[in-house]
Formats: structure tokens, sequence, C-alpha cells
């Protein structure tokens, strides 16, 4: 079963096809960003004088520095509020069959359907009337709130697995519930949590629509939205629109690459929840 | 003094069995219940009021106008467009993303020596910024783009088109945008699913002499029945609530040839100033997302069991 045939050599030929499909506008994305805007050669040909000039500039004019800051801080600040509260409150909803428990479960179940579409505008008001448009810390805290439904769902379907013997073994050697949660049941919750962070980083550093609304007209942006800024400002210099995107890919894909085998197995991590 | 604290200890021991059997406080949840009633409930409930009504996002004084909204949706060209076109992109994107997805996953759960390299590859678009990879596209997918460059340097020249530009083809370019970057995606889930097929379940039946096919369908696939339900409900559901690639690559154009639910709430919104009607578009959306979700996890939940 496991020689190497001609078919398997068939199949893996197929398979790298595939992989050049994936990988040519990445190629093309690189190809254009290092080269100077007066070579007008085909975008397939390789660039025979590259240049980092493009690079430079994107740097200088897109404010692409605070935009990366920001986006770290938002990502980070928010994954940890989230994962905080939604494992918390995961604790008693897998555990207490009480008619509260039932209750408090289907109403963040309720949380899972809600497009965030129906949210944005009245938010949108709130958050104006707060005076929290145009600040980072106006989308942390809409974060914690949106992703609590998918991520207390994720903590009750693996809580529900594990064996609640430990937690009344430590309830009998004294613990309160709250030592019980920190120092026993959190820590056997750690496959579930790094399938969330994941997942919950992911999404939050890639969301557009909501910085677009929340923080539209500041100075204070977060990457997708300096990007479709820059896009706007630069609207057909692509070449310096090229090494604006590879600066915003370049943070992500050596995370990616560094801690493949963790985000890979977070996102597949989703399917056992 | 003993029996003090022989007393002492059957309290103890009351009192934890108690908290034994009332189990972890209900303020734990309370948290998290808060920020999600403060972000997502009070909005959303506070957005299905909005929706009867004339409000344009500014002004306080606005009436209740019943179901004009929706009634004015009924007779808005580019909103019964925009649900077409919405219901379209989520069936397409769920068919092909799928296929592709379960065709790779399948490829790199062979024995070919590539395959723990392609994973990662194939993998990696999935987690770049979804804007920034159609911004990308929108560049390569231009008259004078790469794709038309590739064709003509293959001599396909014939085939060029002005991909985004043309009403007839533009959605099909944005569900081939979202397909390349998330069939990775789809890939992985469907190889955890192939990865705990145990061994043994192959070996039997390929001892058993059955066709590579109907190995695939009678075995392999109802045992990927929780992955096949988890993809087709990420995928669906991504694809009713589609924005950023579409405002990325046409905004909705040429014309209202892309526009979704999701791009026509936010330009009636923000462009237009119809926070009432714009509204009214999403509780519809959110019509649509509810009942698909339900029956989609129904009709699957009842496979999957049927399979196991």
């Amino acid at each position: 079963m496991n020689r190497y045939t001609w078919r398997t050599f068939s199949l893996e030929a197929v398979m790298i096809a595939a992989a050049l499909v994936v990988g040519f506008p990445v190629y093309v994305l690189l190809n254009l960003a290092f080269r100077a805007p007066s070579d007008l050669a085909s975008p397939v040909r390789p660039t025979t004088a590259p240049t980092i000039n493009n690079f430079i500039e994107a740097w200088q004019q897109g404010a692409l520095g605070g935009a990366l800051f920001n986006s770290i801080l938002v990502t980070a600040g928010s994954v940890v509020v989230i994962l905080a509260i939604s494992s918390l409150a995961a604790y008693p909803l897998a555990r207490v069959t009480a008619r509260w428990s039932r209750g408090m479960f289907l109403l963040i179940m309720l949380g899972l359907m809600l497009p965030f579409q129906l949210a944005a505008l009245p938010l949108y008001q709130t958050m104006r009337d707060l005076g929290l448009l145009g600040t980072p810390w106006a989308l942390i805290l809409f974060y914690s709130g949106l992703q609590v439904p998918f991520t207390t769902f994720l903590y009750i379907g693996f809580l529900r697995a594990l064996p609640v013997d430990f937690e009344d073994a430590a309830l009998i050697d004294g613990c309160s519930h709250l030592e019980v949660f920190r120092y026993v049941v959190f820590p056997m919750l750690k496959p579930i949590t790094v399938t969330a962070l994941v997942l919950n980083a992911v999404s939050v550093w890639n969301d557009f629509f909501t910085p677009l609304l929340y923080l539209s007209g500041s100075t204070q942006q977060t990457m997708p939205v300096a990007i479709a800024g820059f896009v706007g400002q630069y609207v057909s210099q692509w070449n310096l629109i090229f090494a604006a995107l590879v600066i915003s890919i370049v943070p992500v894909l050596a995370v990616y690459f560094a801690l493949q085998r963790s985000i890979i197995n977070g996102f597949a991590g989703g399917l056992k929840g | 003094m003993a029996t003090a604290a022989i007393e002492q200890r059957r309290e103890q021991t009351v009192t934890v069995s108690r908290r034994r059997r009332k189990g972890p406080p209900w303020w734990f949840a309370l948290p998290a219940l808060a920020l999600f009633a403060f972000i997502v409930l009070v909005p959303s409930a506070r957005g299905l009021y909005y929706a009867f009504t004339d409000w344009d996002g500014l002004d306080p004084n606005f009436s209740f106008v019943g179901l004009n909204n929706f009634r004015d949706m009924w007779h808005d060209p580019n909103a019964v467009q925009a649900i077409w076109h919405t219901l379209l992109i989520a069936v397409s994107i769920t068919v092909i993303q799928n296929l592709v997805g379960l065709l790779l996953a399948l490829g790199v759960n062979s024995s070919i020596k590539s395959r723990n390299v392609l994973r990662v590859f194939l993998f990696a678009p999935a987690v770049v910024t979804p804007i920034v990879t159609a911004f990308l596209w929108r560049n390569l997918l231009g008259p004078d783009g790469a794709v038309n460059s590739l064709l003509g340097a293959v001599g396909l020249g014939s085939w060029r088109q002005d991909w985004l530009g043309d009403p007839q083809l533009a959605l099909w370019s944005v569900v081939g945008v979202i397909v390349w970057q998330f069939a990775g995606y789809s890939m992985v889930i469907f190889l955890a699913g192939l990865q705990s097929i145990p061994a043994e379940i192959y070996e039997a039946v390929a001892i058993d002499g059955a066709s590579s096919m109907r190995r695939f369908w009678s075995v392999v696939r109802p045992l990927l029945a929780p992955a096949f339900t988890i993809n087709l409900l990420l995928s669906i559901i991504g694809g009713i609530k589609l924005f950023d690639q579409v405002y990325a690559l046409t905004r909705g154009g040429p014309g209202h040839a892309t526009d979704t639910l999701s791009t026509l709430i936010y330009k009636d919104a923000f462009t237009l100033g119809e926070f009432g009607y714009s509204i009214a578009l999403a509780v519809v959306l959110t019509i649509i997302v509810s009942i698909t979700s339900t029956g989609q996890y129904v009709v699957l939940a009842r496979n999957e069991r049927a399979a196991s």
C-alpha cells in the first residue's frame, strides 16, 4: 500500500500543479512589489531590476507601523478577554443542569445565528454616544462580546466530554469553585483553548467590516482598514500597493509558518467541538 | 474535643457535598453574558425595532412605518437582485469549495512525498486577511492583469476577459477568488476527518477488493459525515454574510452585478443614510442565515446519525 508507484507519481504531479495555481498570485505579488513603476513588462515576466523602494515608500506613506501596532493590540487584548470570560462561563453552563443554566445556554446559542449586520448599526449609535468611536478600545470591547457565543460553544462541547472526578476531588480537598476552575479545570481545557485562540486571533486580525465602521475617519486604524485606505489613495500605483500588501501579509505568514502545526490543528480542532 | 472535631468534619462534608451537587455558581457566566448582551443581544433587538421605522441614523425623531421597509424591498430591484446574488454565491461557494477541498484532502492523505509540505502550503491562503487577497486579485483579474497575461503567454489569448468588469462574469470571479483562498480550509477539516478513520478499516476494505471509487463512497464518505457538517455550515454561512471580498473586488459593481445583502446594507446605511431600510435588509439576512443553518444542521445531523 505504501509503495511509490506510477499512480502515486501522477497524483504527486497533479497536487503540485494545484499548489502552483495557489502560488501563482503570490509570485505575481512579489514580482510586482519589487519592480520599479517605470518597468512596464508583463506582470508574469520575472522582474529584471528588483528594487526595495516600493516598500520604503509604502511604509512611510501608509502609516503602516501604527496600523500594525493597533492590530496587535486589538487582537491580543480581545483574545485574552474572550478566552477568559468564555471559558469561565462555559464551566457552569456545561456542568449545571438547572433551568437557569439551560436558559443561558440557549440565549448564547442564539448569538451563533445572529449575523453581525443586524446589531452593527444600533451599536454604531451606542458607541458614538459613549464616545468610543475611533478607538482601539471600542474594538476590543466589541470583539469580546461578539466572539462569546462561538468560543463558549467550543468550551462547552469540550467540557462535557471531560470527567468531573478531578473537580470533585479538588472540592473535597477544600478548594472553592473559583480555585477549582483556576487550578483544575482551566489547565485541562488547554487543547480547546489553543483552538479557540487560533480561530479568534485569525478572525479578529482579519476582520475588516467592523473597523471600517467603528474606526472610519480616525487616525487609529487596524491593518485591513489601513490597506483599504492605502488602495483608495494610490488608486493605480500598483507597485506601491503590492508592497503594502506584502508588508501586511508578512507578519501573518511568519506566525503561520512558525506555528503551522498548532495553527492547522487549531482549525481542524473545531471538528471535535 | 474529639467529638467537636468529628462534628466539624461532618459539617464540612455536608457543605462540600452540597457545593458539589449545586455545581459551579451561575455568576461565572455573568461577565460573558453581560458583554454578549451589550454587544449583540440589545443592539440586535433594537435593530429589529428600527427595521419597522424610517430612522436615518441621526435624527432622534423618527416614526414607526410598519412593514413599509419590507414592502419597499420587494419593489427595489437592487434588493431583490442582492438577495439572489447572496444565495447564488453561498450555494456556489459551498459546492465548489468543498469539492475542491475534499479532492485536495484525498490527495494530501495519500502516500505522495510532498504531502506535508503541500498541506502547509495549500492552507496558507486561509490565514491571510481576505481584504488583502481580494485587492491582490483585483489587480490580477484586471484587463491588463496577470491572469490575462498568463493566458496570452500560454497561447490562450482568446480566453482573455474583463473578469471583474463584465457583469456576466464578475460574480463568478468573486466566487473563484473565495474558492482559491478557502479550499485549503475545507481541505484541513476533511483531512482531520480522514485521519480519524482507523487504518484497519482501509486495510479491511482493500483486502475485500473493492474499487477505490466504491471504497470511498461506501466506507470513507459516511465516516466523513462530521467533517461534512462543519465544512458545509462554515462555507454556506460565510457565503451568505460575504462582504470583504466583494467590497475589495468590485464594490458590488459593475452596476449592481455583484451586490450582496451585506454590501447593500453597508451602502444603504452609510452612503444613502437609510438606516431603517438598511436594517430591514439585515433582518432578511438574519432570517436567511437562521433558516439555512438550522435546516442544514438538522439534515446533516440526521445523516451523521444514520451513518454511524
